[in-house]
């Protein structure tokens, strides 16, 4: 084994990069449960592209046989269901994890300097995540594939001056038909699960440049041993490995849980209407993008159409996402983690995750004008978080922050 | 702080025992994924048998029918043709005239060997029109005596276009061309005297 | 800390659970079909080829799947489930021509094979059940459920001579066939997830067992003193 492991060391920095990245690189002791999910994301990805390839083998990706296609995975395929619904179920799942791993950075700051590129890095996948979400949905070519796409894209018709032009272009066609769908396919099989993996490569690079931050929100590189090791830093090696395994085997048992029992979980993961094939001559009454999209849904349904055009409303979805790479340059508290910050941004934090998942659930929701209202109260909230930032970050009295971390 | 000392024989039982119930897992998720890619019941309905009726099928007659995505011969010979099938000069020539040799897979057990056809029904013949080299399909040259097939010592039989092998009016494989095999026979039965089936055996009497 | 988040979780749902759904539905009763049920799932599927494949394909299914999931020899399958001389490795399919079916109803009676997954069971249940008499209507009936359907009470002539509760029965056959139809999996997923819980469950034991061991190192300063 040792003369192996040399011949590959001796053209390929095989030990060199599984000591600088595993066995030697040191994480912070203290993680606690919000540090699954940067791992369960990896892990999803995995799953993702195996099922996506299994699921390639027999999807027909035309739209006079794409959701037949679908239901022959289903039912002639052997074992096609179990793939099937992995993929579906996956999705969702990811997301969920996504979230979660996005909360962790509001809680403990870990899109602060120096870590201002892995947030931007992980900003830019998450943008990438929900383009490939949106394209994969279209594909089983159920009533809600069709209508959803042909919502989305619709918006950029309304941009000014080139928007007709611009949808005809993207479209390959004058609406939504087999020329999108094919084209959405190869976006969805090819060009995003490439520029998501490289992107998760950069991601992970930038943070093992810099190192994790953690919930002290404190550097442990500050602190380091007569051997230049970090004191508080424990090698990831197999301490993270170890408790990853167990995070790993605690969260396929919930997605399994979901697999075998609610796949669908009644609409919220495979929605009702798209189990009808899609009819360009029929629209549903009630269209709605899959939960994890809701939130920017409803912000584009907040904003009322202005001078004629609905692109105000574009705007504003548009600038709900990007908002959120400032995020590091808007934060000026002098503190990292929720523990060591002012009450006020306890309040603050609660009140844009209430506003968040009230703009998803919204989203969800047929238009009423109560819902209108709330949409509209809840977006101004959203966009609070971020516009009063600076101000918010440098009042009030941060507590003071230990120099070691605490559990 | 009490002094405690790593206890390793746990530490690998834990590992050995969570890797080997893990390994077993990465099985159970292995055997579904490689599963799909078995044919499909979709492919399986389409592999039925098929029915070919052979009332109107005179001697000399060649059909073509597509049976699990491969062509399949039926054709009719007369009684010329089933002399010259048994001739010396004939078998000589053959690399397993009898089915016996290096062809003994390539049919099933109730064709007869020299006309591998049915027993009592050996003017008509079906078989796997895929030559046994490469895949190609031969054409069919019945005509005794053609000039570019060896004149007056071609009896009628199967060209191959590709690379040149000869079979002869039953698909069995002349010895010295690059086809290894003889042609298969599929399993097929008469369900009457003019309905052939392809596909399933003859029902044991 | 992990209070502000339940706080949150908390909040959201409050205000969620005030959110009125403005959409006044058709009150739909409940099918309580039960597709472990083999005995109602093959009723369902002889009276679904009798009484209701004359014009609606279930193209999705092939009979020798019904055959294997239900527990029926293929002798029995030809019997009792297939009258247009198929194999039976097809698909379901009706002889009622598209063009012809829109002629004479007004519109194409549609596939059924995902309507369980689309409508759900209990709408199914209840629109059988919600035909009453109309004479503005072609067939001189309508359905309180699907307001003016073009479909006739095919149901018509098995309710009679049958008590209320047997016909439900009959219908709630329907559905539970329809329901297996529109997901012929479920019946393999609900038997195989509580193996698949029960095998998770046993590795995370070990890997938790595995992770404290190793995590010793760290609690009791192993890996480095604590100082």
């Amino acid at each position: 084994m040792k003369n192996k492991q040399s011949w590959i060391d001796q053209r390929f920095p095989l030990t060199k990069v599984f000591n600088e990245h595993l066995a030697e690189y040191y994480t912070p002791r203290n993680f606690n449960f919000w540090y699954f999910f940067g791992g369960l994301a990896m892990l999803m990805l995995g799953m993702q592209l195996v099922t996506g390839i299994f699921l390639t083998m027999h999807y027909k990706p035309d739209s006079a046989y794409a959701f037949a296609s679908v239901e022959y995975i289903m039912r002639d395929v052997e074992w096609g269901w179990l793939i099937r619904y992995l993929h579906s179920a996956g999705a969702s799942a990811f997301f969920i994890v996504i979230y979660l791993h996005m909360y962790r950075a509001l809680l403990y700051g870990s899109y602060k300097g120096p870590r201002e590129l892995i947030w931007i890095l992980g900003m830019l996948l998450y943008v990438a995540l929900m383009a490939e979400a949106f394209f994969g949905y279209v594909l089983p070519w159920g009533q809600m594939s069709f209508w959803g796409a042909q919502v989305i894209i619709s918006l950029f018709g309304s941009v000014p001056v080139i928007g007709p032009d611009l949808l005809v272009w993207l479209l390959g066609d004058y609406a939504v038909g087999d020329a999108a769908l094919n084209r959405f396919f190869s976006l969805h099989v090819i060009a995003l699960p490439l520029i998501l993996v490289v992107l998760v490569f950069l991601h992970i690079v930038a943070l093992h440049t810099v190192g994790s931050n953690n919930p002290d929100g404190i550097e442990i590189k500050k602190n380091k041993d007569k051997d230049g090791i970090p004191k508080d830093g424990i090698p990831f090696h197999p301490y993270y490995t170890v408790k990853d395994i167990m995070g790993v085997v605690a969260f396929l048992w919930l997605l399994c849980a979901v697999v075998f029992y609610a796949p669908a979980l009644n609409g919220y993961f495979l929605e009702h209407a798209n189990f009808i094939e899609a009819n360009p001559l029929k629209t549903p009454e009630h269209i709605a993008p899959l939960w994890y999209l809701t939130p920017f849904y409803s912000v584009l349904r907040a904003i009322p159409p202005m001078f004629g055009s609905q692109f105000p409303g574009v705007l504003a979805m548009g600038a709900a996402i990007l908002i959120l790479f400032a995020l590091p340059w808007l934060d000026r508290s002098p503190v990292k983690s929720i523990r060591y910050r002012s009450p006020i941004y306890k309040w603050v934090l609660g009140v844009f995750v209430v506003s968040f998942i009230m703009l998803g659930w919204l989203g969800v929701q047929p238009v009423t004008p109560l819902n209108a209202l709330l949409a509209r109260v809840f977006t101004a909230l959203y966009f609070a978080f971020f516009i009063l930032m600076p101000w918010y970050t440098s009042i009030g009295k941060t507590k003071e922050v230990p120099e070691r971390v605490t559990g | 702080m009490s002094e405690q000392t790593i206890d390793l024989k746990k530490r690998r039982f834990l590992t050995k025992a969570t890797s080997v119930v893990g390994a077993v897992g990465v099985g159970f998720v292995a055997w579904p994924f490689l599963s799909t890619m078995k044919p499909s019941a979709k492919t399986k309905a389409a592999g039925a048998p098929i029915d070919i009726d052979i009332s109107k099928l005179e001697a000399g007659q060649l059909v073509r029918v597509l049976w699990r995505k491969k062509p399949v011969w039926i054709f009719m010979r007369d009684e010329k043709a089933l002399d010259a099938l048994n001739s010396d000069e004939l078998i000589k020539s053959l690399d397993d005239p009898d089915g016996t040799g290096n062809s003994k897979n390539q049919q099933p057990s109730y064709v007869t060997s020299n006309f591998r056809s049915i027993k009592n029904k050996e003017s008509v013949a079906v078989i796997v029109g895929v030559c046994t080299h490469l895949g190609c399909s031969p054409t069919y040259r019945p005509e005794p005596g053609a000039a570019d097939l060896g004149g007056d010592s071609w009896p009628g039989g199967f060209y191959c276009p590709c690379h040149g092998s000869k079979f002869d009016l039953a698909g069995r494989v002349y010895a010295g061309v690059p086809a290894p095999t003889n042609l298969v026979i599929p399993p097929y039965r008469y369900v009457s005297d003019s309905l052939i089936r392809i596909g399933v055996d003859p029902e044991i009497t | 800390m992990k209070n502000n988040t339940i706080i949150n979780l908390a909040l959201s749902l409050i205000v969620i659970s005030f959110n009125v759904h403005a959409a006044s539905k058709v009150h739909l009763d409940h099918a309580d079909t039960d597709i472990s049920n083999t005995a109602s799932l093959q009723n369902g599927a002889k009276l679904f080829m009798n009484y209701c494949s004359g014009c609606h394909a279930i193209s999705f299914m092939r009979y020798n799947r019904i055959g294997e999931d239900l527990g029926l020899s293929d002798e029995l399958v030809a019997e009792n489930l297939m009258f247009a001389g198929n194999k039976l490795g097809e698909t379901i399919t009706t002889a009622m021509p598209e063009d012809a079916a829109a002629k004479w109803f007004g519109g194409t009676p549609p596939d059924l094979s995902l309507v369980a997954r689309s409508k759900g069971t209990d709408w199914i249940y209840t629109y059988l059940r919600s035909f009453y008499e109309d004479e503005s209507r072609i067939f001189g009936v309508n359905n309180s459920v699907l307001v003016n359907a073009s479909m006739p009470d095919v149901l018509w002539s098995l309710k009679q001579g049958q008590t209320e509760a047997n016909f439900d029965q009959n219908v709630r056959d329907i559905t539970n066939f329809l329901d297996y139809v529109g997901e012929p999996a479920k019946l393999i997923r609900l038997k195989l997830g509580k193996w698949v819980l029960l095998f998770l469950g046993i590795l995370f034991i070990l890997a938790y067992l595995l992770k404290k061991e190793y995590w010793k190192d760290v609690k009791y300063g192993i890996w480095r003193p604590r100082d």
